[in-house]
């Protein structure tokens, strides 16, 4: 072993530091310039941009941004709809592709690499290229839902729900993870009597903490951040609207950029709270599965 | 309780068959071992049994019922794995319950049952612990303790104790022995450990390749192995085995010698014709040294010596180079490079056809 010299390990910690500062201020910047903004007159935020000036709250600093963007949108809607959207796709697609992946990992059935290779190869079709046909396709759906029975899913939550719970990705990070369960977990759960559901909801999924906890945080992150394009071709009423399409509001004619900051800088708040949360139960749940053999 | 029958089983992963047509009659209530070397199908015809294994062909019945194509979970089986497999997110209480939990029995009913269970196996002590907190030990305690709650009629481990220190082995050895006199239950083992074999079965059977090469109590299999490859097996240290010619028949027996052995005459278990060459198998416990050096039956070189306490074992290197071991009474004490002659009683020799 090298003995370590005080003086050299000193360097390194400021080093270290160093490189940790740098890589968060990439992270916060954009974060801080964007509330600071949202406190400032569009004219001022923009001439504020050239300096540093843009990530202090100097000048003329007010809420007026945020009374004007809640008089143009219905901004309580629009973050309830992704948030609705949002937890029932999660909830569902966590459900779904945990299962989907117990059945690629643990059960036998004929034609099941290939199925999971078709599942996997559809990771790299960009949503893009479905759109249209998608559209065409739930255009003409039925759906009992509370209002009765109705042709075409258009303009509804389930539009923006249904379509995105089954996922590739999903059920890609959970049959990694299954796979490296050790495998007499599962059969001595089968031994001790358990069904294939009962593996599932007594041994696989308590044991599945951290990829749940990934799972959640990125497809809660997709579902909430980046639904834009489809919503806006199967959305036209004001009252399903998500988040993103609802940043529209703010783009006519003239650019409201205070407002626009505003309205970011509020409909980032869940996001902030959730990952926040999760983040404690992801570091908890790694603590607590420690599979020692 | 119950009897369970391997008929012509059969185990092909792929392309390869790896258990080439398996009978074995377990009576109910038998303590049956499986040995056999690394690879030979130990643990894939243990793991047809659970269910955990398709089987490619033949029948597997237990209690009189065909059950090749029931699940694990409707066999009435319970299994104690090599890496204990307890899992880690349930306490021990929970652990042992836990299929009583997912066949909703009655809580009070179930506590008892586990607390019989954590009796039987000394364990009331640990029952809030978590998996974590416990030694090797203790985790096969809970995994045996998971396995006796259930009431199966058919037990079955899979090398249970291998990942125990030698003490502790032992302990745990006695006290599945114990186990299985208190359940009186059917259980099938699988073992390395010749010990474990030895003192645990009833019944023995020895697997080669997917095979059975024989089956039969212990003392049989070391009496009387049936081939070349049990005698060579059973037994530690293994059994000797020197190349003779057969130089005549008589009725029921025959003459065999070599170069380093003086003529006798033995009981052959394989056929042999006279002027065939034969494999003689000695255990090295039956060798001892004659007191006088040119009246024993072999002559060789010492090249090394073991004491263990018990006894001391002696690698003797005969003229025409062949090995021999003899283990010998923990007094005799030898130096390495003398001369020795060994002796041993004919009856208690294995005559072989060299394969
Ligand atoms: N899932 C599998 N796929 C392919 N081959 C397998 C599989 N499981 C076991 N085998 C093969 O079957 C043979 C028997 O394996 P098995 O595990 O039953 O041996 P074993 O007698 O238990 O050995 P050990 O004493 O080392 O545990 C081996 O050659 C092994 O490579
Ligand atoms: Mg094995």
């Amino acid at each position: 072993m090298a003995v370590i010299d005080p003086a050299n390990h000193g360097l390194r910690l400021a080093t270290r530091y160093t490189v940790l500062i740098l890589i968060a201020a990439i992270f916060v910047l954009p974060l801080l310039f964007m509330v600071m903004s949202s406190l400032k007159p569009t004219e001022q935020l923009l001439n504020d941009t050239s300096s540093l000036r843009a990530f202090l709250p100097v000048g003329d600093i007010s809420l007026q941004n945020y009374y004007d963007a809640f008089d143009r949108a219905p901004i309580g809607l629009f973050v309830f709809n992704s948030l609705l959207v949002t937890v029932v796709t999660v909830s569902l697609s966590l459900l779904l592709c945990s299962l989907a992946a117990f059945s690629f990992t643990f059960l036998k059935w004929r034609g099941k690499g290939l199925i999971l290779s078709i599942t996997l190869a559809t990771l790299i079709i960009p949503f893009e290229t479905i759109a249209i046909p998608l559209l065409l396709l739930v255009s003409k759906l039925p759906w009992i839902g509370l209002e009765g029975f109705r042709i075409g899913w258009l303009n509804s939550y389930h539009v923006q729900i249904v379509p995105w719970i089954a996922d590739a990705l999903t059920i890609f990070l959970f049959v990694q993870y299954f796979k490296d369960l050790p495998e007499e977990l599962v059969e001595a759960a089968r031994v001790a009597g358990a069904s294939w559901w009962q593996v599932y909801l007594r041994v696989v999924m308590p044991l599945s903490g951290p990829v749940i906890a990934t799972g959640a945080i990125l497809k809660s992150l997709k579902m909430y951040n980046e639904q834009y394009l489809w919503p806006l071709i199967v959305v036209q009423q004001e009252s399903y609207r998500p988040i993103m399409v609802g940043l529209g509001y703010f783009f006519q004619l003239q650019v409201a950029w205070g407002e626009v900051m505003a309205y970011l800088s509020l409909i980032t708040v869940p996001v902030l709270v959730f990952y926040l949360m999760l983040q404690r139960a992801f570091i908890a749940s790694i603590a607590s599965t420690g599979v020692k053999g | 309780m119950a009897d369970v029958a391997l008929k012509d089983l059969r185990k092909s992963f792929g392309d390869v068959e790896v258990i080439k047509g398996v009978d074995i009659d377990i009576q109910d209530g038998e303590f049956v071992v499986f040995v056999g070397p690394s690879g030979c199908g130990k643990s894939t015809l243990l793991r047809m049994i659970a269910g955990l294994e398709d089987i490619t062909a033949g029948t597997l019945e237990i209690d009189g019922q065909v059950v090749n194509e029931v699940q694990p979970k409707d066999r009435g089986i319970a299994m104690v794995f090599q890496t204990y497999a307890i899992f880690p997110h349930m306490t021990v209480r929970e652990n042992v319950a836990f299929g009583l939990t997912i066949a909703g029995m009655p809580k009070a009913e179930k506590d008892a049952k586990v607390l019989e269970a954590a009796r039987i196996l000394q364990m009331e002590h640990l029952l809030d612990r978590r998996p974590s907190q416990l030694s090797g030990g203790q985790r096969q305690r809970v995994a045996i303790g998971r396995a006796i709650v259930r009431d199966p009629t058919v037990f079955l481990f899979d090398e249970p104790l291998s990942n125990l220190d030698a003490a502790l082995r032992m302990d745990m050895r006695m006290e599945i022995g114990k186990l299985h006199n208190q359940l009186t239950a059917t259980m099938v083992y699988v073992t390395h450990d010749q010990v474990e074999a030895m003192t645990l079965a009833d019944k023995i059977v020895v697997l080669e390749d997917g095979q059975v090469r024989q089956i039969g109590t212990p003392m049989d299999l070391y009496h009387h192995p049936a081939n070349l490859f049990v005698a060579g097996f059973i037994g530690s240290p293994s059994m000797n085995f020197l190349d003779v010619t057969v130089d005549a028949k008589h009725d029921g027996t025959v003459t065999v010698s070599n170069p380093s052995l003086d003529p006798i005459e033995v009981t052959p278990t394989d056929s042999v014709a006279p002027g065939a060459r034969a494999k003689l198998g000695i255990r090295p416990q039956y060798l001892t040294p004659s007191a006088d050096p040119t009246k024993g039956k072999l002559h060789g070189t010492i090249e090394l010596t073991e004491r263990l306490g018990t006894e001391t074992i002696v690698d003797v290197a005969m003229a025409d180079g062949t090995k021999v071991i003899a283990a010998l009474s923990e007094d005799a004490i030898f130096e390495i490079g003398a001369e020795v002659s060994l002796t041993f009683d004919p009856a208690k020799t294995h005559l072989f056809a060299a394969p």
